[in-house]
């Protein structure tokens, strides 16, 4: 067993980190405040290849394996959380799943672009009606010749007014349940897509959050993902992934308040000593190294088996269950370190627990993934074998490569 | 056009540095970076390098720790780096690393351009800049903040100078050696592509034997480091009204002789 990170690992860590200080930390406050996202981030992280880290240069990617995907999200949830829902939607939860579920051509045409940062993409699931019960959706798309005819309204969907792309799950067959719904890559720019934001958030007030609207949207039979009735599949598959951005992220939450507190606790004197030597606060910053450590090894395991191909639905829960409730423990504990200064935006901590309220409602609430871990150990549930399209493992020389003449529509 | 630069990894500049208990420099668990002064020569020399369809090269001098300074070199983009590095070579001594640095441009053979950040932040002192240029017996230009043009087939260079009562338009010249101020370029941040092909580069490292050069003899010694005399600051609160705060205040500025 090997727990070090490799040097490619460090030093990928190392370039978000330092962007995340220089460019994104000494301006967040503004933008939260502002609730808006700042317009310069999203260019400059195409820029800098994090929109396509863990997808294979082939495809406009940078060739890193799943747990640098995880280092790179916690940095940028370290900074602020609305930067790693980019690349939860983004990354996690729509790019892996054309690597994972594409033909060739949707590859080529949807995912290179996305992964060299040039289109931006967003993930369509949720509906007003519509959370953890995926089922209950009332999005529609009726076959009509050679398209979908595409009716529905997503709602808590992050980049929907910034995306150019939009998987969306939808019901080809409305009587057939779970087994009735498809996946379908929409544009902005086909007829009938409306969107817009959502305000009045509690926190990720520097992000974008909002809704999507599809009327009569004619979707290209050759845009579906995957085969008619893999929809539930799919999106299940998608959340595998974007869980995983989401626990990595919650764990840059933890390590945020945690490295807040102990400045703090070093510069303020109470009783004639600095606070650090109060054993009350010194038990608070020892759970929070707990739950930064845990969080982190939970998510490390689950970058390994990504790399390696083996199923993680169990992992990958319990590290964003884990990681999630943990950063809002942590969010309150730092508040309480800095006392009445982390009642006010004079201090970040605030933000931290507005900001990790979010991550224990979507992509899976903290309830749903308690029943996931109950009904595995009880014996309810089990990992599938396999899925008909798995998730590519990591292969370095393969994914380094560099790309190759392909002509789209093979 | 062969243009060739120095780095060295130093303590964060937000470390604590202090004198340890065996009398050693110590900054803790802290990390090291890449001199921060080193950010802009690295970038310069990659401009340039690219400017002229040349080749750049980054050397450190030192112990191991200077690999990591070296990896974040090319992961920026410089295409060649090397480590210079023998027993008998004390990096921190000014002296002793601008003999070596000499002894390596000259190794080299086809260089051009020796590009310096304008200090190093760990000893303080740029000093190794000027006497490496002249052991090489190249033109120094120190403090530039813009090279305005290269002209190659006439082998000079022409850069703003700065100096305490402005700037200096200057021109020389090549091989030179010159010293980057902060400001003369953004530095890029290291690529994705670039920290791969960084972690999977081999650096050679070169003795003084390579180089075919002995080290100096000490012209100094460092007896001992010392840490800095703390200072014990005393805060009194004045109260009262605002008309007795500022009575107050104007009496203890007047006994303390700043009024």
């Amino acid at each position: 067993m090997d727990f070090a990170l490799t040097e490619e690992h460090l030093q990928a860590q190392k370039m978000v980190r330092e962007w995340c200080a220089k460019e994104v930390i000494p301006v967040i406050g503004e933008w939260d405040r502002k609730q808006e996202m700042n317009p310069a981030f999203l260019p400059r992280m195409a820029e800098l290849g994090i929109l396509g880290i863990s997808i294979p240069v082939k495809y406009g990617g940078q060739g890193f394996d799943y747990i640098t995907l995880g280092l790179v999200c916690e940095e940028l949830e370290r900074a602020d959380t609305h930067l790693r829902v980019v690349m939860s939607v983004h990354h996690g939860l729509n790019s892996m799943a054309i690597l994972q579920w594409g033909t060739e051509a949707q590859k080529q045409k949807f995912l290179a672009p996305q992964a060299r940062g040039e289109k931006y993409a967003a993930f369509c699931l949720t509906e007003p009606d519509a959370g953890s019960d995926v089922v209950s959706m009332k999005a529609t798309a009726k076959k009509q010749g050679d398209v979908y005819i595409l009716n529905g309204e997503k709602m808590w969907i992050s980049l929907a007014t910034k995306a150019h792309h939009f998987l969306v799950v939808a019901k080809t067959d409305p009587n057939a349940g779970h087994k009735g719904m498809s996946a379908f890559i929409v544009t902005r720019d086909m007829k009938g897509v409306t969107t817009g934001d959502i305000h009045g958030k509690l926190g990720v007030r520097a992000g974008s959050t909002g809704w999507v609207k599809f009327e009569n949207v004619e979707v290209p039979a050759e845009n579906m993902l995957g085969l008619e009735g893999e929809g539930f599949k799919i999106a299940m598959s998608c959340l595998d992934n974007g869980r995983y951005t989401v626990a990595s992220g919650a764990t840059g939450l933890i390590r945020a308040c945690l490295e807040d507190s102990i400045k703090y606790a070093h510069e303020r004197s109470t009783f004639g000593k600095p606070i650090a030597h109060h054993q009350l606060i010194k038990q608070k910053i020892a759970y929070m190294q707990q739950w930064y450590d845990n969080a982190s090894l939970l998510c490390y395991r689950v970058g390994w088996l990504k790399n390696m191909g083996i199923r993680n639905t169990r992992e990958t829960s319990m590290a964003k269950w884990y990681a999630t409730d943990h950063s809002v423990q942590a969010a309150l504990e730092a508040i309480q370190i800095h006392g009445a200064y982390g009642f006010s935006d004079e201090y970040p901590v605030e933000r931290y627990l507005r900001n990790s309220k979010g991550a224990v409602i979507y992509e899976g609430t903290s309830e749903i993934h308690q029943l996931m871990q109950a009904d595995f150990a009880l014996g309810f549930r089990e990992e599938k074998p396999h899925l008909r399209c798995e998730l590519p493992p990591y292969n370095a020389d393969e994914w380094q490569s560099e790309a190759v003449e392909m002509a789209v529509g093979d | 056009m062969h243009v060739v630069t120095f780095t060295r990894s130093t303590p964060d500049t937000a470390a604590k540095v202090e004198v340890g208990k065996d009398g050693a420099v110590g900054w803790g668990d802290a990390a090291t970076v890449v001199n921060p002064w080193d950010e802009y020569s690295l970038e310069e020399t990659i401009l340039q390098a690219e400017n002229a369809s040349g080749k750049s090269t980054v050397i450190a001098i030192g112990g191991e720790m200077h690999n990591d300074a070296l990896k974040h070199s090319l992961a920026m983009g410089i295409e060649n780096a090397i480590r210079i590095d023998d027993p008998n070579l004390d990096s921190t001594d000014s002296l002793a690393y601008a003999t070596a640095a000499a002894g390596a441009i000259k190794k080299l053979g086809d260089v051009d351009l020796v590009i310096f950040g304008k200090e190093s932040v760990d000893v303080g002192t740029d000093q190794h800049a000027y006497m490496t240029a002249r052991k090489l017996g190249w033109t120094m230009l120190s403090y530039v903040s813009k090279i305005v043009a290269i002209d190659y087939a006439n082998k000079t260079i022409t850069v703003e100078k700065m100096y305490e009562q402005g700037k200096q338009t200057v021109t020389s010249q090549l091989p030179a050696v010159i010293t980057v101020m902060k400001g003369i370029n953004e530095p890029r941040y290291p690529s994705f592509i670039g920290i791969r092909k960084a972690s999977k580069a081999t650096i050679p490292v070169w003795s003084l034997g390579d180089l075919g050069i002995s080290a100096p003899a000490k012209k100094a010694e460092t007896v001992a480091f010392m840490n800095l005399p703390t200072k014990e600051v005393q805060v009194e609160m004045i109260t009262g009204t605002p008309e007795e705060q500022a009575a107050q205040l104007v009496e203890k500025l007047l006994e303390a002789k700043v009024l």
